[in-house]
C-alpha cells in the first residue's frame, strides 16, 4: 500500500487553488469551536492533494469552506466565522458574492461526499439528481439532460445505465450509488473535484474500484483534486501531496513520497504506525496513537499534540507547551514543511532509529 | 398495486364491520343487561306497556342481539321493513334505521348534514394547511430569530386556547361588534356568497388550532431536513436556496404533515363537534350532540358509522400517497 507516487512536487506558478490562512470558527454555547485554524496550501491542475487527519481535525469543514458550503444555509442561527482569503482559479471565493460562487459551485467545484445513501435524495431518482446538476449550469432540456445523465451513469461504469437511470438511490448498491455520485459529481466537468472520504462507506473490494475511477477521471479531465481521508492507504493510492491536520491545523505537508519515506512530526509518526500493512509481520501489533483528539475549544497550548507525544519534553525549557510551533521547511527536502519543535536532526534520527523500523 | 388496494379495502370493510358491531353492542345489548329496554327510549317513560311491546316488536328488539346485528347491517345495503303493531314502514337502502325522536330515517339526515361538515373541514383545512406550512418553513428558516419566536408563541396559544374560547371571542368580535360576518350556514347551491361569508369565522377558529399544530410539527421537520446530507448535496451542486428548500427540502418535510393530515380530516369528517356547536353549524357534530342527549340511538348509530369510515379511508388514502411521494415505500 506504501506505493510511492511518482514525481516531485513542484510548485506551480499560478496556484489554481491557492488557500490562505483558513479560519473557520462555529461559535456554540460551550465557546468557539476552532475548526480550522489557519490553514494554507496550493493545489495546482492536474495535480491530487490528500488530507489526512482524524475525526475533528478539520478536514471536511475546510473542504466545505472552499465550497462555500458554510455561507448558504446558515438560517438565522449563529454563523459560522469565516477568515482567510480562498483563490480559485484567480478569484477570491470568501468576499465574493454568494451568487458568483454558487454558480462556480457543481460546476467549477464539485464534491463527492462520504456516505452516499444519506447524501443523495431518497425521493428523487438517481438520474433526475444527476440531470438536475446539469441543467442548473446548463441551458439544456430535460431530454439532452437525462441524456448527459446516461451518459456520465455509464462512464463510471454502472452497467446499463439507460436503464438505471430512474432508478431511486435505495434501489443501487453501495458503490454503484458511490459511483452515482461521482457521475452527479463529475457532470460539468469541473476543474476542481473534492472528494471528502470517498471510500470510507465502502467494502474493501469496490474502494479500489472507486479510486482508481476517480483517478481514470482526473486523466481525463485533467482536474484538481482533493481527497480528503483518515486512512493514508487511500492518499498513497492517489495523492501527489500531502497535508496532515491536527486540531484544525497543518501540521506537516509536503510530496506524498517524502512524507510517507521521511515523515518528519510525531502525529505522522503515529498515523503511519496505525495503518495497517500486507507486508508487515503479524507478530507487530498496529501503534495506535495514544489519547484523544484535543477539544477544539480549548486548543492545548503550545504544539496542540503535546499532550499525546512521546516526545514532548525533549525541546528543553517546555517549549512544547507554551510556544505553537509554525510550519518550517524541512532542510534538504524541497517543499516539506513541518510544524515541530524538536530540531530536524532529532526527528531524523528517532524516525530512522526508532519509528520506521517498527513500521 | 391493484392487490394491495384490494386487500386494504377488504380490510376497511372488516374494521367497519367490527366498529358497527361494537357500537351496535354498545347500544343495543348492554342496555338490555343493565335493565334499559331501548324500546322503552323510543317510546318515552309515559308509555302503557303494549305500545311498548309494539315497538319492541316493530323494530325487533325482542330477537337475539346477532339476529338483530344482520337485520341492522343488511338493512344499509338492502333497506329493511319494519312491521308490527299492525303498521309497516319500509325503509329504502341505506337504511340506517329511524330518528328516535323526530321518527325521520337517519340517512337522509346524514346526507343533509355532511356537506355542512365537510364545507367546515374542508375551507378550514386549506387555510391551515397554507398558514401552518408556511409559518413552519420560515419560522424554521428564521430559527431563533424574534419572528421564529413570535410564530411559535401564536403557535402555543393556537394549540392551548380551547375552541369554544376562540370561537366565542371571534363571534363576539366579528359578528356581534364589527358585523363582518354572519353566524348563519347556508347551503353552498343556495348561495356561494353567503356559504362562504356564514363560514369563515368557523374556519378561521378551526384552522388557528390545526394551523398551530402544523406549524410546529412543519418547523421541526424542516429543520431535521435541512440538517440532511443530501440538502448539503444539493447546495453543492449549486442550486440556489429556492430550490434546495422549495424542493428538495419541502418534499421531505410534506411527508410526516401529510400523515396528520390524513388523520386530522377523517376525525374532522366525524363532526368537528365544539366548533359546530359554538357556531350552531348544523354538521354532523352537532348532529352527534343532539342524538347523545336524546338518547337517540339510531342517529348516534349512523354519525359513528360515518365517522368511523371517514377515518379509515383517509388512511388508506394517505398510505397510498406515501407510495407516491416515497419511492421507498412499496405496497405489498
Amino acid at each position: 500500500m506504501t506505493t510511492p507516487v511518482t514525481g516531485a512536487a513542484a510548485p506551480a506558478a499560478t496556484a489554481y487553488l491557492d488557500v490562505r490562512d483558513l479560519r473557520v470558527h462555529f461559535p456554540t454555547d460551550d465557546g468557539l469551536v476552532k475548526s480550522v485554524d489557519g490553514l494554507s496550501f496550493q493545489l495546482a491542475k492536474g495535480r491530487t492533494l490528500g488530507i489526512v487527519g482524524e475525526s475533528g481535525s478539520g478536514k471536511s469543514v475546510s473542504s466545505l469552506g472552499i465550497m462555500g458550503l458554510h455561507t448558504v444555509g446558515q438560517y438565522g442561527r449563529r454563523k459560522a466565522r469565516i477568515s482567510g482569503e480562498i483563490h480559485f482559479d484567480g478569484k477570491e471565493l470568501l468576499t465574493a458574492d454568494p451568487e458568483e460562487v454558487r454558480r462556480l459551485r457543481g460546476r467549477e467545484m464539485a464534491m463527492i461526499f462520504q456516505d452516499p445513501l444519506s447524501a443523495m435524495h431518497p425521493y428523487f431518482s438517481v438520474g433526475h439528481q444527476i440531470a438536475e446538476a446539469y441543467r442548473i449550469h446548463h441551458d439544456a432540456d430535460k431530454k439532452t439532460a437525462r441524456k448527459r445523465a446516461v451518459e456520465m451513469l455509464d462512464r463510471v461504469g454502472i452497467p446499463q445505465a439507460d436503464r438505471r437511470v430512474d432508478d431511486y438511490p435505495h434501489q443501487f448498491s453501495g458503490g454503484m450509488r458511490q459511483r452515482a455520485m461521482i457521475a452527479m459529481a463529475l457532470v460539468n466537468n469541473p476543474s476542481l473535484l473534492i472528494a471528502d472520504e470517498p471510500t470510507t462507506a465502502l467494502d474493501v473490494t469496490v474502494q479500489a474500484q472507486i479510486l482508481d475511477l476517480i483517478r481514470d477521471l482526473q486523466k481525463e479531465y485533467g482536474s484538481a483534486v482533493i481527497i480528503i481521508t483518515h486512512d493514508l492507504g487511500v492518499v498513497a493510492e492517489l495523492a501527489d501531496d500531502i497535508l496532515v491536520m491536527y486540531a484544525g491545523r497543518c501540521i506537516e505537508r509536503g510530496p506524498a513520497e517524502q512524507v510517507f519515506y521521511h515523515p518528519q512530526h510525531p502525529y505522522t509518526w503515529g498515523l503511519l504506525g496505525s495503518m495497517p500493512r500486507i507486508d508487515r509481520a503479524q507478530t507487530e501489533r498496529l501503534i495506535p496513537v495514544k489519547g484523544s483528539p484535543p477539544s477544539l475549544i480549548n486548543v492545548p497550548a503550545g504544539c496542540a499534540f503535546n499532550p499525546r507525544c512521546p516526545y514532548a519534553d525533549k525541546p528543553e525549557g517546555g517549549l512544547t507547551r507554551t510556544r505553537r510551533p509554525e510550519l518550517a521547511p524541512v532542510p534538504g527536502q524541497e517543499n516539506h514543511h513541518a510544524a515541530c519543535h524538536l530540531p530536524p536532526g532529532e526527528r531524523t534520527r528517532i524516525w530512522t532509529e526508532e519509528i520506521a523500523p517498527k513500521l | 398495486m391493484f392487490a394491495y388496494i384490494v386487500r386494504r379495502l377488504f380490510a376497511v370493510i372488516v374494521m367497519l364491520l367490527v366498529v358497527t358491531l361494537v357500537t351496535f353492542g354498545i347500544f343495543f345489548a348492554i342496555p338490555k343487561l343493565t335493565g334499559t329496554d331501548p324500546a322503552s327510549l323510543y317510546v318515552g317513560k309515559q308509555a302503557d306497556p303494549a305500545t311498548i311491546e309494539g315497538i319492541r316488536q316493530k323494530l325487533g328488539l325482542g330477537q337475539p342481539i346477532l339476529e338483530q346485528f344482520w337485520h341492522f347491517v343488511t338493512g344499509i345495503f338492502a333497506g329493511r321493513d319494519y312491521t308490527g303493531g299492525g303498521t309497516s314502514d319500509h325503509c329504502p337502502a341505506p337504511c340506517f334505521g329511524y330518528s328516535f325522536r323526530t321518527e325521520q330515517a337517519v340517512w337522509p339526515v346524514l346526507t343533509d348534514r355532511l356537506p355542512v361538515t365537510l364545507s367546515l373541514a374542508g375551507g378550514a383545512c386549506v387555510i391551515w394547511l397554507l398558514a401552518g406550512v408556511s409559518t413552519g418553513v420560515v419560522s424554521a428558516l428564521k430559527r431563533g430569530t424574534r419572528i421564529d419566536r413570535a410564530a411559535m408563541v401564536t403557535a402555543l396559544a393556537g394549540v392551548s386556547l380551547p375552541i369554544y374560547f376562540t370561537a366565542l371571542l371571534a363571534l363576539a368580535v366579528f359578528n356581534n361588534q364589527l358585523g363582518w360576518t354572519k353566524a348563519e350556514y347556508t347551503p353552498f347551491g343556495e348561495d356561494p356568497g353567503a356559504w362562504f361569508s356564514g363560514l369563515v369565522l368557523p374556519w378561521i377558529t378551526l384552522a388557528f388550532l390545526y394551523a398551530a399544530m402544523y406549524a410546529r410539527l412543519t418547523r421541526a421537520t424542516m429543520l431535521e431536513v435541512l440538517g440532511e446530507d443530501y440538502i448539503r448535496t444539493a447546495r453543492a451542486k449549486g442550486l440556489t436556496e429556492r430550490v434546495v428548500i422549495g424542493k428538495h427540502a419541502m418534499r421531505s418535510t410534506m411527508t410526516p404533515v401529510l400523515t396528520i393530515l390524513g388523520m386530522d380530516l377523517g376525525a374532522l369528517v366525524g363532526g368537528a363537534i365544539l366548533t359546530e356547536t359554538a357556531f350552531n353549524l348544523p354538521g354532523l357534530g352537532q348532529a352527534a350532540v343532539t342524538a347523545i342527549s336524546n338518547r337517540d340511538l339510531p342517529l348516534i348509530l349512523g354519525v359513528v358509522l360515518i365517522a368511523a369510515t371517514a377515518v379509515v379511508l383517509a388512511n388508506l388514502v394517505v398510505d397510498l400517497l406515501y407510495a407516491v411521494i416515497d419511492p421507498r415505500v412499496r405496497l405489498s
